[in-house]
């Protein structure tokens, strides 16, 4: 006997509404996706080839490439990883574990919250003044690093916060009992059972920090560059803008361009993506 | 198994990320290239882009480095001596001289490319066969804001149609230099119309629209010829073409197509241009400017021109030849022979 039996003609109803419903807020969502990487891939796959992914930006749409905007955003993705997750992963582990929970923590609490919904036009300005004008960075890698650690932090500290609350209480009292320290509970237990759900967070946190332009234009990222950053100090520039100048030319050949330079960067996320799903499996088994 | 596999992977991860950390911190001792930073306009900057792309093949030790930040933001970093060279699709403002001034900034103004602003409207528009430059007026001026919605409204005789009106944001040197030369002030511009910075997306916006209007560069015109129509614009200034002009290589080279051919300029910074290197990089600028100009979509100076402008730069003439307001136009010839007299005395 099916466990629907039970419910009602009228009850029945309901739920296939709701599930064509749902269905078609699915089809609806790929099929826009579908539809935006096919465009994408017919103006863009015939200039994909390893000259484009090698060459320096040319006025000849045939000749340019997109090398120092790959290796901008390859070192911005990795240096925004090494300020913002141990970082963020920190605050979360203390405001969760060690933090009290009164009015002090609430209020840090609600502006992380509010900090994750700041237009990213605002960091770049925090950025330009902070570290660019203040600190004297200059309009290096480290300046737009910092400034995109900052942009993503906040995600990576809510969802990590969100994972290790949903360790079940009785993993730390267990560890308690046989006489572990907290410290030990943290991270001997909680974290490696929190670790998959955290790094979603850090994928949606990176997979940000790699399509964000605008805060790289406000603290001065360039369009054109012919060298490869040398140092954390270099001026640099990044695939997403590189797209954008290709796609605002008066020229249809650059926008074949831009539209490789799309794919590139979508294959570029979806490699790091699947990285860290391969990694997450493994530690949810 | 599990317990111990995670903090080594951990760790794995934060030392192979220091590692290359230190690997990409190394290399900033060594090898200190001379870099030239180029900021400003990015209806420049193809143009910079070529020149740029050809002088290092040639000249390998000077490193080129341009940004997109608009005319007024890469001015704002030029008046205050951030940038070497400022890309700029309309001349310097009193404001900003008064601030290059102020820090002590001198430059050198160099005139490299005339543009045509186009103004379009759908092909389907059968009623528009010129507009006048007081009629524009009536279009963009902010006070028509609100009130002026309708073709009917701008001449007599034309369908009772809404106006859909798309042009260039306020960051744009291309919005200063149309509201200075339709309006007579700049930034004068009703705010209730489809502003992008993206030209492309006004082409879009014109062709998609049979009652819209539009401008943009003259490029953007030429790579659209098809989806657009062209609409050809009378000063009323008889001594300078009489009647309506539609832009073109000849109309905006010989300032006929007026007041909507502009020139478009770099400015160099004195202290980066008395380098050797960055001299020589302007110098290769000048002469290369006629072929490169025209292959990425402007229109090049007269050579004549040319020839007095590498002459500016051979002689270190500093300051703006547009300081008593000729902010509008393309008499380039009448302002550089009146500047040269008075650097002479």
């Amino acid at each position: 006997m099916s466990p629907f039996e039970r419910h009602s003609l009228e009850q029945r109803v309901k739920d296939l509404v709701f599930q064509a419903v749902a269905i078609i807020g699915l089809l609806f969502a790929v099929s826009i996706l579908v539809l935006l990487l096919v465009n994408v891939f017919k103006d863009g796959f015939s200039r994909l080839d390893w000259s484009f992914i090698t060459s320096y930006p040319s006025r000849k749409a045939e000749n340019a490439g997109i090398i120092p905007g790959l290796a901008g955003t390859l070192l911005l993705v990795l240096l925004t990883a090494i300020i913002s997750i141990p970082i963020g992963i920190g605050a979360a582990i203390y405001l969760e574990e060690y933090g009290r929970k009164n009015w002090l923590g609430r209020l840090v609490e609600i502006n992380i919250a509010n900090l994750a919904g700041v237009p990213s036009i605002v960091y770049g300005l925090l950025g330009l003044g902070l570290f660019v004008r203040w600190m004297q960075l200059d309009r290096s890698l480290l300046a737009g690093a910092l400034t995109m650690g900052l942009l993503v932090m906040p995600v990576i500290i809510i969802s990590t916060r969100e994972a290790i609350k949903a360790v079940p209480s009785g993993i730390r009292e267990a560890s308690w009992a046989v006489g572990a320290t907290k410290w030990q509970t943290i991270w001997h237990h909680l974290l490696p059972i929190a670790f998959p759900s955290i790094l979603t967070g850090i994928i949606l946190a990176i997979s940000r920090a790699i399509g964000e332009t605008a805060p790289l234009i406000t603290i001065g990222a360039l369009t054109y560059v012919t060298f490869l950053p040398d140092s954390v100090q270099s001026p640099f520039t990044v695939l997403p803008i590189q797209i954008f100048n290709w796609v605002s030319r008066p020229q249809e050949a650059f926008h074949e361009n831009a539209a490789a330079g799309i794919i590139v960067l979508l294959l570029f996320t979806l490699f790091l993506n699947s990285m860290a799903i391969i990694l997450r499996n493994r530690f949810s088994k | 198994m599990k317990k111990i596999l995670l903090p080594a992977l951990l760790l794995s991860f934060f030392l192979s990320c220091t590692s290359s950390e230190n690997n990409t911190g190394n290399g900033e001792a060594s090898d200190k290239q001379l870099i030239l930073k180029v900021d400003g306009s990015s209806t420049v900057y193809p143009i910079t882009e070529a020149v740029a792309e050809d002088y290092r093949a040639a000249n390998p030790q000077l490193q080129v480095t341009i940004g997109i930040s608009g005319t007024g933001g890469g001015m704002k970093k030029f008046t205050v001596g951030e940038i070497d060279i400022c890309n700029a699709s309309r001349p310097i403002k009193k404001s900003e001289n008064d601030i290059c001034i102020e820090k002590n900034i001198k430059y050198i103004e160099l005139p490299i490319a005339y543009d045509g602003l186009a103004v379009t409207v759908n092909p389907k528009n059968n009623w528009v066969d010129y507009l006048t430059v007081a009629e524009l007026k009536t279009i963009w001026e902010a006070a028509a804001q609100g009130k002026i919605m309708n073709w009917s409204q701008i001449r007599k005789g034309w369908p009772d149609k809404p106006i859909k009106l798309f042009g260039p944001g306020t960051d744009s040197g291309t919005f200063d230099y149309f509201t200075e030369a339709v309006i007579g002030k700049q930034g004068d511009s009703r705010g209730d119309y489809t502003a992008s910075e993206d030209d492309n997306v006004l082409v879009q916006g014109v062709s998609s629209d049979d009652g819209s209007l539009g401008y943009f560069g003259l490029a953007y015109y030429e790579e659209n010829a098809s989806k657009l129509k062209l609409v050809p614009i009378d000063d009323g200034n008889e001594s300078n073409g009489a009647g309506p002009i539609a832009p073109s290589l000849e109309t905006v080279q010989n300032g006929t197509y007026a007041p909507l051919s502009r020139v478009l300029l770099i400015y160099a910074n004195s202290a980066a241009e008395g380098k050797k290197e960055v001299k020589d990089f302007l110098h290769f600028y000048i002469e290369n400017a006629p072929t490169l100009v025209k292959e990425v979509g402007f229109i090049p100076l007269q050579s004549n021109i040319y020839a007095t402008v590498a002459q500016r730069l051979e002689n270190d003439v500093t300051g703006s030849i547009y300081t008593d307001g000729h902010e509008v136009g393309t008499n380039l010839e009448d302002l550089l022979k009146t500047a040269k007299s008075d650097t002479a005395e």
